[in-house]
């Protein structure tokens, strides 16, 4: 038998080789040269890592107690590989868009980024991790003290293997896990490490198949009929339980955060998932292939004494096979280690991006952010979370005591990181999905699943309150975790499952449809959703050939060909290329990218160049800078759009008065050239007769005395005209002051006539009146009513046409209003020209050469208006009519 | 000097003393007071001379000037324009439409006199009679 310092020589020389691999497989694919690494049967076996120490070992225990219940472990990762590739490949795709770096960023991301939901994910991984780590410690441990002998330095303390344990995988961890903050998050060396585990734990488990179906069985049917007889085969069959665990084990795959880690962040080609759709189920197969045959000869072997979970060890070294026991302590140290390292990776990246990182952030937010290397903190974060991870494993182990209850916490962490589960399907395939309803699932189906299995678990394991887990909180029974709900749950693992799936999912889509996405969650939810109309399938490392081409179409597009073309010559130039087609190093994109920013900003120029170069595909953030960019050209293009249309409106406004200022220099020039004739006629007849006056010889007394006689009727006319002009703009400006108060109507009639009737003396026109209708008392101003009224009578003397003028004065009473209207009996006005008779200088034709400048009616009506009532002319067929209307007020007095 | 002047002019007092003046110089005046009927006593008066107001009720006397100058019997027939409006435009309007003198209200009686003298010299120098 192998000493235990042999034993210990064996594992150090086994990974010194895992740390050649792991260093050569990096420093191959900093070269871009690691073919190999980029084949997808390397991707396909660290998907082996699925099957860890506890799977290696445990599945033929598990054969041993429960027969093929251990099938279901990989019946479900199978069915997810081959029935749900789809989902796969979308999860894969969307991790590569959207850089995700673990499952909490994943939720994270799908719900607007948010911190709280990528703290909640993190915490129930660390949950559902610890103990599995503790589980891989211990089956090192185990398999350590089973198969060494005593050491030169005494006994070999288990305690002490599993420190040491711990310690190395740290070391490796870090060593290949945190060199670098890479963008991709890609491991090369820790993945090729892992691959080459996976294929010595599958060459290890198939030895041993080999060596009890053959070596000490006489080939297969003579397994047949062994296994026929062996209790393995009398084992029961639950239905129910196997359905669980086979749904349990297909959610695993999905949402175990190691299995996240190789199946979404460290796949470098989509394509590879093609082949591992089919053939990871095939090593799942061949893994699984001889663990009945293992047991039953284990049974044979040892009846119920051994432990069946180390059959797979101790039936090859009990049989003389000390090397092929040596292999598969190998594939067992192999299983144990690959599966603790990625999960320590995975954790940290978790751990580090979502809990340190932002409490370090939170913490120095004071400090100048740009201060500081970043990198350096994140790096540590990392390194501190991967031992972190370690040593919470190996305390767990510690308090656990090696207990057999560690068997079961594999389901158990199994369950928990599966809550993680309906927010995942639900952020991949439904829009309507939100934060809410995420957080609201994933919080329900963590609380459920914590007191239901994982208190229980540990308190069984450490002996803690267990009374209160037996009587339920404050007594209340259907809360106690033995009975939840009242049921007598006769396992406790389905019931846990039923009901924290259950209400997580109902919780999930309740939550999404009663809340309401944020922004940033219907755009990120969009990208998830749909991520195949945003993202182009990622391929490889390199970027694909022809490139530079599309590269330099669409500079031209955007620079223009004379531009372009002479920045891709002087590149190529630079890099000592004459064809002119530069290699797209970062140094040419950066400056390309800059060229391309200076014509359509830095965020488009950076989406353009990204989605050529395709090795990182537009992020959100891209978007939303474009978007930003659009939006504020779009507000500025809208502050110019209600610029121009107040330029427009001012403009209207300015032509609006222009064109009344045209109008009233138009009317203004008109005015003058009518005062102008007005003037100019009375003073011709003055100035002719004047200067005949002046010379005066030759005329006699009568026309002497007539010349004169117009001269000064001509003179009475200009200033009457002068008055009238006066008058007009006094009204027009409203300086007018009017004297109101009581007068009689008829009192205002009898001054007016005698004063049109003085001047018209050798007038014709009779006035007839109704002095009876005409009492009414008004309230005016008396003065200015009266003038109205002689220039009514006064027209009426001037052009009333009829052999016998009779002006008609009668006056009605009406509601509000008292009417005096002034009617001749002559030919009256010509239609076309009633429309003029109230504009300045108007004179119907009829009344040429008669006395008077035109200006009579405008003023009436001006001062009507002033008096608050009104002058209108009455269309009539016979004489002339106007009605002056005196307002409701007028009456007061009365 | 003599011959026949139509006076074409709606304001009386206007009428009365241009009449008044030309006729005290020999010439025998036909006064006219309607726009609309200017036409026809040009013709029907056939003047050596016409004095036409541009303020006419009726028809403006640019118009009529306008006929006046279309016709082939009346297209050389003298005319003094009188205008009460004295604005540079009228003036230049009138000139254009062909009148041959252009006098604006009030002028004097000697400034009138003047005018028409010169107009039917040039007449009787130029035309044919």
């Amino acid at each position: 038998m192998l000493s235990f310092d042999g034993l210990v020589a064996v594992c150090v020389v086994y990974v010194a080789m895992l740390f050649g691999v792991a260093f050569l497989a990096e420093k191959r694919a900093a070269e871009g040269k690691a073919r190999w690494l980029k084949s997808p049967i390397t991707y396909t076996l660290s998907l082996s890592i699925y099957a860890t120490a506890w799977t290696y070992y445990g599945a033929v225990g598990s054969a041993a107690r429960t027969g093929l219940e251990f099938l279901t472990i990989y019946l479900g990762p199978t069915l997810v590989f081959i029935g749900w590739f789809w989902l796969l490949r979308k999860m894969v795709r969307i991790g590569r868009a959207q850089r995700i770096t673990s499952i909490a960023d994943m939720i994270s991301s799908r719900y607007g980024k948010s911190g709280g939901l990528a703290a909640l994910v993190t915490l129930l991984a660390v949950l559902g991790t610890t103990p599995y780590i503790a589980l891989q410690l211990q089956s090192v441990t185990l398999s350590f003290s089973v198969f060494a002998g005593p050491s030169a330095f005494g006994a070999p303390d288990t305690q002490q293997t599993a420190i040491w344990v711990a310690a190395g995988l740290t070391l490796f961890t870090i060593i290949f896990g945190t060199r670098s903050l890479d963008v991709n998050e890609r491991h090369p060396g820790l993945v090729s490490a892992i691959a080459v585990e996976a294929i010595v734990k599958l060459t290890a488990i198939l030895a041993v198949g080999i060596f009890v179906v053959w070596g000490v069985a006489d080939g297969p049917a003579d397994m047949l009929r062994r296994i026929e007889e062996s209790p393995v085969s009398q084992a029961g069959w639950n239905g129910a339980r196997w359905l669980g665990l086979t749904a349990l084990a297909g959610t695993a795959i999905l949402c175990l955060p190691r299995m996240f880690q190789v199946l979404v962040v460290e796949n470098s080609d989509e394509r590879h998932l093609a082949t591992a759709a089919w053939a990871f189920p095939l090593y799942l197969l061949l893994i699984s292939l001889f663990v009945v045959p293992i047991a039953v000869v284990g049974l044979e072997t040892y009846g119920t004494e051994g432990n069946p979970d180390l059959f797979v060890l101790t039936v090859p070294l009990d049989l003389g096979q000390e090397g092929l026991a040596l292999l598969v302590f190998l594939g067992g140290f192999s299983a144990a280690t690959s599966m603790v390292i990625v999960a320590a990776l995975a954790m940290s990246t978790m751990l580090s991006n979502h809990i340190i990182m932002p409490l370090w952030l939170q913490l120095t937010r004071h400090d100048d952010p740009m201060s500081g290397d970043m990198r350096r903190v994140a790096l540590g974060a990392r390194r501190v979370s991967i031992g972190g991870m370690l040593f919470l494993g190996y305390g767990y182990y510690r308090l656990s005591g090696g207990a057999d209850a560690l068997a079961e916490i594999g389901l158990i962490a199994f369950l928990g990181v599966a809550q993680v589960l309906p927010a995942l399907l639900g952020g991949i395939l439904w829009r309507g999905a939100t934060r809410i309803g995420a957080a609201l699932g994933i919080g329900s189906g963590f609380v459920i699943w914590a007191w239901l299995l994982l208190i229980p678990n540990v308190a069984e394991t450490g002996g803690l309150m267990p009374a209160v887990l037996e009587a339920g909180p404050f007594g209340i029974g259907w809360l106690s975790p033995a009975t939840p709900l009242g049921l007598q749950a006769t396992d406790p693992l389905l019931t846990a499952m039923v009901l924290s799936m259950g209400i997580n999912t109902l919780l999930f889509i309740l939550g999404s449809l009663l809340s309401f996405p944020s922004p940033m969650e219907r755009l990120q939810g969009a990208q998830f959703v749909n991520v195949y109309d945003h993202s182009r399938p990622l391929y490889g490392w390199q970027g694909a050939v022809g490139m530079a081409d599309d590269l330099l179409i669409m500079a031209q597009r955007i620079l223009g060909a004379a531009r372009a073309a002479q920045l891709f010559t002087t590149a190529a130039e630079a890099q000592g290329r004459a064809n002119g087609v530069p290699e797209p190093t970062p140094d040419f994109l950066e400056k390309l990218e800059r060229e391309l920013a200076g014509s359509v900003g830095a965020a488009t120029a950076h989406a353009m160049v990204a989605q050529i170069i395709g090795g990182a595909s537009v992020s959100v953030r891209d978007l939303l800078a474009v978007a930003d960019e659009t939006a504020q050209i779009m507000e500025y293009s809208s502050q110019l759009e209600a610029k121009s249309t107040e330029l427009a409106q001012t403009a209207a406004r300015l032509r609006e008065v222009n064109a009344k200022l045209t109008e009233l220099s138009k009317q203004k020039d008109a005015f003058l050239s009518q005062i102008s004739h007005e003037l100019r006629t009375p003073m011709t007849s003055i100035r002719a007769f004047s200067e005949i006056l002046m010379q005066g010889d030759t005329l006699d007394d009568s026309a002497r005395t007539r010349f004169s006689k117009i001269i000064h009727d001509e003179s009475l006319r200009l200033t009457r005209l002068l008055d009238d002009l006066l008058d007009l703009s006094v009204l027009e400006h409203g300086r007018v002051t009017l004297h109101e108060g009581e007068a009689q109507l008829c009192d205002v009639l009898d001054r007016a006539i005698h004063a049109a009737g003085a001047q018209a003396e050798t007038g014709r026109l009779a006035i007839a009146r109704d002095r009876e209708t005409e009492t009414v008392a008004i309230w005016t101003d008396a003065d200015r009513l009266a003038q109205v009224f002689i220039n009514l009578i006064s027209n009426a003397q001037k052009y009333c046409d009829a052999e016998a003028p009779v002006l008609t004065i009668s006056v009605r009473q009406l509601p509000g209003r008292v009417e005096v209207e002034f009617a001749d009996n002559g030919s009256g006005i010509p239609a076309r020209q009633r429309a003029l008779i109230f504009e300045k200088f108007a004179r119907a034709d009829t009344a040429r050469g008669a006395p008077g400048a035109g200006l009579g009616l405008a003023i009436s009506r001006e001062i009507m208006d002033r008096l608050g009532g009104g002058l209108i002319y009455i269309p009539s067929d016979s004489g002339v009519r106007f009605r002056v209307r005196l307002p409701a007020r007028a009456l007061r007095a009365a | 000097m003599g011959g026949r002047i139509l006076l074409i002019e709606d304001e009386g007092n206007i009428l009365e003393a241009i009449g008044f003046i030309l006729s005290r110089a020999g010439w025998e005046v036909q006064g006219h007071g309607n726009g609309a009927t200017a036409l026809e006593a040009v013709v029907r008066t056939a003047p050596d001379l016409v004095v036409l107001d541009v303020m006419l009720p009726g028809r403006s006397g640019l118009e009529i000037l306008r006929d006046l100058r279309g016709q082939p019997g009346t297209a050389s027939l003298p005319v003094l324009m009188l205008t009460a409006k004295g604005q540079s435009k009228d003036r230049e309007t009138a000139l254009e439409l062909g009148a041959d003198a252009y006098l604006t209200k009030p002028f004097s009686n000697a400034e009138l006199l003047e005018t028409v003298t010169r107009l039917a010299e040039a007449r009787a120098g130029t035309g044919p009679g």
